[in-house]
């Protein structure tokens, strides 16, 4: 097993990451939908800009989706991951657009080792995109389990 | 009738129920997880989850699939128009509490909570829910809180 980049260590407070840029096209907007969110302004231009959101707009769930895959992207799969309880809150702050670039970042807030199983870190992340026009248009935050680097050395 | 009567403030509703197949699961993770444990069974099993199991973004996803298909409101009496639902703001204290196996069966929930008007914006008020989802033995595997905007005059 090839040691892992990112381990509990690297996530230190106040750092920022990343997580590159993501063109969100119609096509896949219209796909996530059909499958999980099938409402009017998922699925078709003209019912989108007949809605509140003024065009074909991603679901919030996909948003969602999109979001975790720049985070696997930009490190969680070279890192000593170990899961995440769960997300403390999404705000789904304006409209994701189909056309529009989506760039990612996170923050860590807070890390600290777990008290019960002290080979496993909690770490604190917000997170944010911001489309084209510098709109921010999601933000998260929420906590995940990470090895730390002699544990994750010790179990490779 | 009153708006708690149409949106049945308090009344769980049984959503319905989807098997987590393990190649819908990997469809899904390829896509947007491709966390190991998602995607690669050998692998999950050797894993902190011990097993293929869903992305929890899957999960949360299949949730909201259920929830549209199971109406919102009852049927308006009046008076005046029918409250119409709008987008969401997001949502808050989501919790993954197990993990979904590949084959497992989870059966979703929706209770909405209570409303309030929104100043901002005038006609329109805030609907809080509390979601949740079990597996076969009853356990809950995921819930969250979340709020929708609904168009009242």
């Amino acid at each position: 097993m090839t040691a892992k980049t990112w381990a509990y260590e690297e996530f230190v407070e106040g750092a920022s990451i990343d997580l590159g840029t993501k063109l969100v096209s119609a096509d896949e907007i219209v796909e996530f939908a059909s499958e999980f969110d099938p409402q009017p302004m998922h699925l078709d231009e003209e019912a989108g800009k007949a809605s509140i959101l003024g065009g074909l707009s991603a679901s919030g769930w996909h948003t969602c989706a999109m979001f975790m895959r720049m985070l696997c992207d930009a490190f969680l799969l070279d890192s000593t991951c170990q899961g995440a309880p769960g997300v403390d809150l999404v705000k789904w702050k304006k409209p994701v657009l189909a056309g529009d670039t989506l760039a990612g970042s996170v923050v860590v807030l807070a890390s600290r080792l777990s008290r019960s199983k002290p080979q496993l870190g909690l770490v604190t992340l917000r997170g944010e995109l911001v489309n084209q026009r510098g709109e921010s248009v999601f933000e998260l935050e929420n906590s995940i389990m990470f090895l730390t680097r002699d544990a994750a050395e010790r179990a490779a | 009738m009153t708006l708690d009567e149409f949106f049945a403030i308090g009344t769980t509703v049984t959503l319905g129920s989807y098997t987590f197949e393990a190649e819908a699961i990997k469809a899904f993770a390829r896509k947007y997880d491709p966390q190991i444990f998602h995607i690669d069974e050998e692998a999950a099993r050797k894993s902190v989850l011990g097993g293929l199991c869903a992305s929890g973004w899957h999960t949360a996803a299949t949730w909201m699939k259920l929830n549209l298909e199971t109406r919102m409101g009852a049927v308006w009496s009046g008076p005046g128009p029918a409250p119409e639902f709008g987008p969401s703001p997001g949502f808050k204290n989501l919790k993954w509490l197990k993990p979904v196996y590949a084959g497992q069966t989870i059966t979703f929930t929706r209770t909405a909570l209570s409303h309030r008007p929104i100043a901002s914006r005038p006609g329109w008020r805030l609907l809080t829910l509390r979601s949740e989802a079990f597996d076969s033995s009853g356990d809950k595997v995921l819930e969250f809180e979340s709020a929708v905007l609904v168009k009242v005059e």
